[in-house]
């Protein structure tokens, strides 16, 4: 019965990811809208792009721990 | 868990993703002590090797006009240097080899650890925990022996407004003491994520109809995991420029 | 025959094992290999060899030596571009050279094309200017021929007219007088 609680939870844990994913896709996106306003300051931006993903990523990452910590570890 | 992971005799769908980050010794079957040669040795090993491959021996003819391998090693150079000195200034290139090593190490056990059958050292968090604990060191120790003091400066937002201070600081502090934890972890947890995705699609092979589609589920994931092999050693990389811009310059 | 049953006893054997090995392993650790902390001692340390491994090759091998041939490279472009630059000068300067001595053999064709002008032309005014004095010459000779053609022919047709007078007066019985005969015919001459 606790396992099968932990799964649920793992579950729930889970939706972090999607919610990174739409943090990750606003970052992107709006990387992409303001590239195409203004394409010359584009590149020198990719490395801010890519920090702001890592962070926004970050967090689904968390959840995705806690989710394999819920799976394998409780 | 044990015994519902291992049920291979009961038939069905078996999923054992996390199969492949078991460490196991290299020779025998004794207990993993300090020394013991693993499997994750090995493959740390090979990541040596293909670092001294590419920026050794793909450099060794010193040609001016540059063959195939040695283009490949001065675009790692030229990439890491100019992002150190971009991304963290001019003072931080006493830095680049230590970074050029986190870049190099990571970036191959990455692409060594998509092989099939191969282990991925990057998956681990002991791996991780460890280089990002170094970062961490290494940043909060050059800060303070910089700046002194005014390295806490990085806490104490002076452009907002006095009220607000002391809440910042809490907060930059979370931050701060966050970030080995969300620079570790996003390395292992992309790469484990990404390994055991294809384990899973590969368990669904088992079922004959949906075999095609999983393998070209496969197919799919791996590319997708040789970019992000990639682009998580880049953002670890870039990260750690970050930390020490923020060491060397705590100004903002 | 009897080595195939004996091999796939073997295998199944050997299955067996590691089925059992794994099941221990797994039994002995969290489900999750990386949460397995007796095996992290182990792993850091050889992390720790691989690195300084890495460090040390690339700083003291890899590093200075790329950085040294990128930095030749950059040499060898920039005295490239140098010597370009050198090149492309000196193409310039010679086509000013170029352009320079066009234009001082058109200025010296010029110079010499109107000398040759003005001396043909001081010969032609030399040779037209004698020609005139020639001409003026001849005109003046026949001119003076021409007046003493007219003078001679004028005296005779006085002489014949007096005779003539003098042969109608006396042919008409008058006895004329020489000179106003001369008069009157010298007279109607003239009108």
């Amino acid at each position: 019965m606790e396992g099968q609680l932990a799964h649920i939870g793992a579950g729930l844990a889970a939706i972090g990811s999607g919610a990174a994913a739409i943090g990750v896709g606003n970052v992107a996106g709006n990387y992409l809208a303001g590239a195409l306003r203004n394409p010359s300051a584009a590149a020198s931006q990719t490395a801010t792009l890519f920090i702001g993903i890592a962070f926004a990523e970050a967090l689904g990452i968390f959840s995705f721990l806690v989710a394999l910590l819920l799976m394998f570890a409780v | 868990m044990a015994t519902e992971a291992h049920g291979a005799e009961e038939g069905g769908l078996v999923f054992h993703p996390m199969d492949q980050f078991i460490i196991k010794p290299l020779f025998g079957d004794g207990p993993i002590g300090l020394f013991t040669i693993t499997n994750a040795t090995l493959w740390m090993a090979l990541a040596v090797v293909a670092v001294i491959l590419l920026m050794v021996w793909g450099s060794a003819r010193r040609a001016v006009v540059p063959s195939r391998k040695q283009s490949i090693a001065e675009l790692a150079y030229g990439f890491i240097y100019k992002m150190v000195e971009d991304v963290a200034g001019k003072d931080a290139l006493v830095f680049f080899p230590y970074v050029m090593t986190l870049f190099m190490f990571i970036v191959m056990a990455n692409f060594l650890g998509l092989l099939p059958m191969s282990f991925t050292t990057t998956s681990h968090f002991a791996v991780t925990v460890v280089l990002a604990l170094l970062v961490f060191l290494t940043v909060t120790i050059v800060g303070f022996i910089k700046n002194g003091t005014a390295f806490l400066g990085l806490f104490w937002v002076s452009s907002a407004p006095l009220a607000l201070r002391p809440v910042l600081a809490i907060i930059e502090l979370i931050s701060y003491f966050v970030r080995p934890v969300s620079h570790s972890i996003r390395l292992a947890g992309n790469v484990m994520a990404g390994h055991a995705v294809i384990k899973v699609f590969a368990g669904f092979a088992a079922i004959a109809v949906v075999s095609p589609l999983s393998v070209v589920a496969i197919t799919a994931m791996y590319g997708l995991e040789v970019l992000v092999a990639f682009i998580q050693a880049y953002v670890f990389t870039i990260l750690t420029c970050v930390y020490l811009k923020d060491a060397l310059h705590p100004g903002h | 025959m009897a080595t195939d049953t004996h091999d796939a006893a073997g295998q199944a054997a050997d299955a067996a094992h590691g089925a059992a090995h794994g099941a221990d392993a797994a039994a002995s650790a969290p489900g999750m290999p990386q949460l397995d902390f007796s095996t992290w001692g182990n792993q850091i340390f050889w992390l720790m060899v691989t690195l300084v491994v890495i460090y040390f090759v690339l700083s003291r091998i890899a590093l200075p030596r790329i950085g040294a041939v990128l930095a030749e490279r950059q040499g060898t472009i920039t005295n490239d571009i140098a010597a370009a630059e050198e090149l492309k000068a000196k193409a310039l300067e010679a086509e000013a050279a170029y352009d320079q001595a066009l234009a001082d053999a058109r200025v010296e064709a010029n110079r010499i094309a109107t000398e040759t002008r003005a001396e043909i032309q001081a010969d032609l005014d030399k040779a037209i200017a004698e020609a005139d004095a020639k001409i003026a010459a001849k005109t003046a000779e026949g001119e003076k021929a021409i007046a003493e053609i007219r003078a001679n022919a004028m005296a005779s047709v006085k002489d014949v007219a007096n005779d003539t007078a003098a042969a109608v007066v006396a042919a008409l019985g008058g006895k004329a007088d020489a000179k106003a005969i001369e008069a009157s015919v010298t007279a109607r001459v003239k009108g």
